[in-house]
């Protein structure tokens, strides 16, 4: 599969990673080399073959449905910066984690 | 060109857990913004998640309820999207094995104007488990968004039909069984407003008669049943509009403005559909097994289907009588606590679905807020029964009752409605009406058959309502020889 400049600043803007025209030819020659890979892999007979969803052959330990965790906001939110309008202020007043306006 | 509009829902049911789906926070509504924000939902790095065993119950449940396939190794995988009420940058989900398989419901969709009622069956194509993402708040603080994660995390379990629909009634009637269902069986507590039902309908149009599926918009987060019926059938007109102008349907998600009536499109989906989908490997394969599903069906309430059955073979009701009774839980026991207080259940199952559910109607009560319950409903309908009142004086009672104005005997009395069923008052005066209605008595004996009617109409008003129609009937042939 052929990647072109536009695929790489398609994927660039989803994941929300600034790529300079630069960068971007340099990622295309990157990711180009591993779906080469993938594609090697391809190659491979799988037929018959149940797809793995996880290296180890366990199934999940299910939890029972008690509280366990307690209210940490406070510690948590210490950690938390408050970006935006070069303020320092912290989230806690609030209680809310506070991250530059989002407007869909 | 007649056109066939294609409907198909995604529903978020949240799940009755104490706690989120990956995490020992609770879940509980409406308390300060991140005390229930541990360090998986507001995802610290090096935070395991590890699965909630009720979250499971939840999902064989549905699965049981809907007749389903229920996969014996599921798999959970990562959403990626970036968003900043989802810290870890991905939601865990299912994608290539969900949780629940193929399976299906049964609706009755209601009678609109001169198309009667019919029943139909909606396939299921999946269930699957995740979480929920955090909430943006925005306003609170100037040039900022806040973030709320105590709702991440939160167990969700994700409906898919089949495109089945044929019309916003037929989604809305959907909606309604799927959202009576997931309360019925325990799993979700049904409130819209909160967010613990909401529903994406994906709608397309195509030429009637033809089998290629439009290009469809998706209609987010509904949530209430009014709202889907008026964007369904907004979107709907917009589709085909669009298409007899020339133009082209763009797949978009768009929201519905509820002040104006109209969908509006939110975003093109082409700029966003790469989720890059991987099973998450902090997770093994979930495993359920034939005793699994035996311990959870032990615990199931009987399913509205099994019920049905039940009020058709027990009370000898129609199946249309008994899936609507069966609509809903609170409705059937009502039904059954009427018949157990001693209403023949025919007259229960008309008054119950007929007066009762339009007065609640109107009030926009549920029925278990009812100012007549169960017990009062069979004493009004054993008057009917014993022929103390007749079914005309019924209604005055019934409306008295609701009023709060007494029991049922205490109103009979206070208003004297009392039927006339003594023979000798009757043939009075029915002699009295013959007298007075000399042309119609000869219209009958000419062979005019709606004489006949009219004069029980004068016999009935002239007993002020009361008398007996059916021995007004009775005697009025005799006198007449017919």
């Amino acid at each position: 599969m052929a990647l072109s400049i536009e695929d790489i600043k398609k994927i660039a803007h989803l994941a929300r990673i600034e790529v300079s025209e630069g960068e971007a030819a340099a990622t295309l020659t990157k990711l180009t080399g591993i779906l080469g890979l993938i594609e090697q892999m391809q190659a491979v007979n799988t037929e018959g073959i149940v797809p793995m969803s996880h290296s180890q052959d366990v199934v999940q330990r299910l939890r029972e449905d008690v509280v366990t965790k307690t209210n940490q906001r406070e510690a948590f939110q210490k950690i938390a910066p408050a970006l935006g309008n070069g303020s320092t202020e912290r989230a806690v007043d609030c209680g809310l984690y506070l991250v530059p306006k989002v407007i869909e | 060109m007649e056109w066939e509009v294609v409907i198909g829902l995604e529903t978020h049911a949240q799940l009755q857990t104490k706690t989120k789906i990956f995490s020992g926070a609770s879940t509980a509504f409406g308390s300060e913004p991140n005390t229930q924000a541990c360090e998986v939902s507001i995802a610290l790095p090096g935070v395991l998640p590890v699965l909630n065993k009720e979250a499971v119950n939840c999902a064989i449940k549905f699965g049981l309820a809907v007749n389903a396939e229920i996969t014996p190794r599921s798999v959970f995988a990562r959403k990626n999207y970036f968003y900043p009420d989802l810290p870890k940058g991905y939601q865990i989900s299912q994608y290539e094995l969900p949780v629940v398989g193929k399976g299906a419901v049964t609706i009755q969709v209601p009678a609109v104007g001169k198309n009667a009622a019919y029943e139909k069956v909606v396939n299921i194509t999946r269930a699957h488990l995740e979480e929920d993402a955090g909430k943006s708040v925005h306003g609170a603080v100037e040039g900022m968004s806040g973030i709320d994660l105590n709702r991440a995390g939160t167990p969700l379990l994700e409906i898919v039909t089949e495109p089945d629909m044929r019309s916003a009634a037929e989604a809305v009637a959907y909606a309604k069984k799927l959202h009576e269902l997931v309360q019925w069986i325990g799993i979700c507590d049904g409130n819209m407003q909160e967010g613990s039902f909401r529903c994406d309908v994906n709608v397309s149009v195509r030429p009637k008669g033809t089998e290629k599926l439009g290009t469809r918009r998706e209609i987010k987060n509904l949530n209430s049943f009014k709202f889907m019926q008026q964007a369904i059938e907004f979107e709907t007109r917009w589709q085909i509009e669009t298409l007899e102008d020339g133009g082209k349907i763009q797949q978009a998600t768009v929201l519905f403005n509820p002040d104006t009536g109209e969908t509006r499109a939110m975003r093109s989906k082409e700029e966003a559909n790469d989720y890059r989908y991987f099973p998450d490997p902090d997770l093994l394969p979930l495993e359920i097994t034939e005793a699994d599903k035996a311990r959870v069906r032990a615990l199931m309430p009987e399913l509205p289907e099994a019920m049905k059955a039940r009020f058709e073979s027990e009370y000898g009701l129609t199946s249309y009588d008994a899936a609507t009774l069966t609509a809903s839980r609170d409705v059937a026991n009502y039904f059954v606590d009427a018949v157990n207080a001693g209403a023949d259940a025919k007259p229960a199952a008309n008054w119950v679905m007929g007066a009762i559910s339009a007065k609640l109607n109107v009030e926009e009560k549920s029925i278990t807020e009812s100012p007549l319950n169960a017990a009062q409903l069979a004493s009004l309908l054993k008057r009917i029964a014993d022929n103390t009142i007749s079914n005309n004086a019924a209604k005055q009672v019934f409306e008295a009752m609701w009023a709060g104005e007494g029991e049922v005997d205490t109103i009979i009395e206070a208003k004297g409605l009392k039927q006339v069923s003594d023979t000798g008052a009757i043939e009075a005066i029915i002699d009295e009406v013959l007298a007075a209605n000399a042309a119609m008595v000869e219209e009958f004996k000419a062979g005019k058959e709606k004489a006949f009617n009219a004069l029980v109409g004068q016999a009935m008003k002239a007993s002020k309502g009361k008398a007996n129609p059916a021995q007004v009937n009775e005697m009025l042939k005799k006198k007449l020889g017919a």
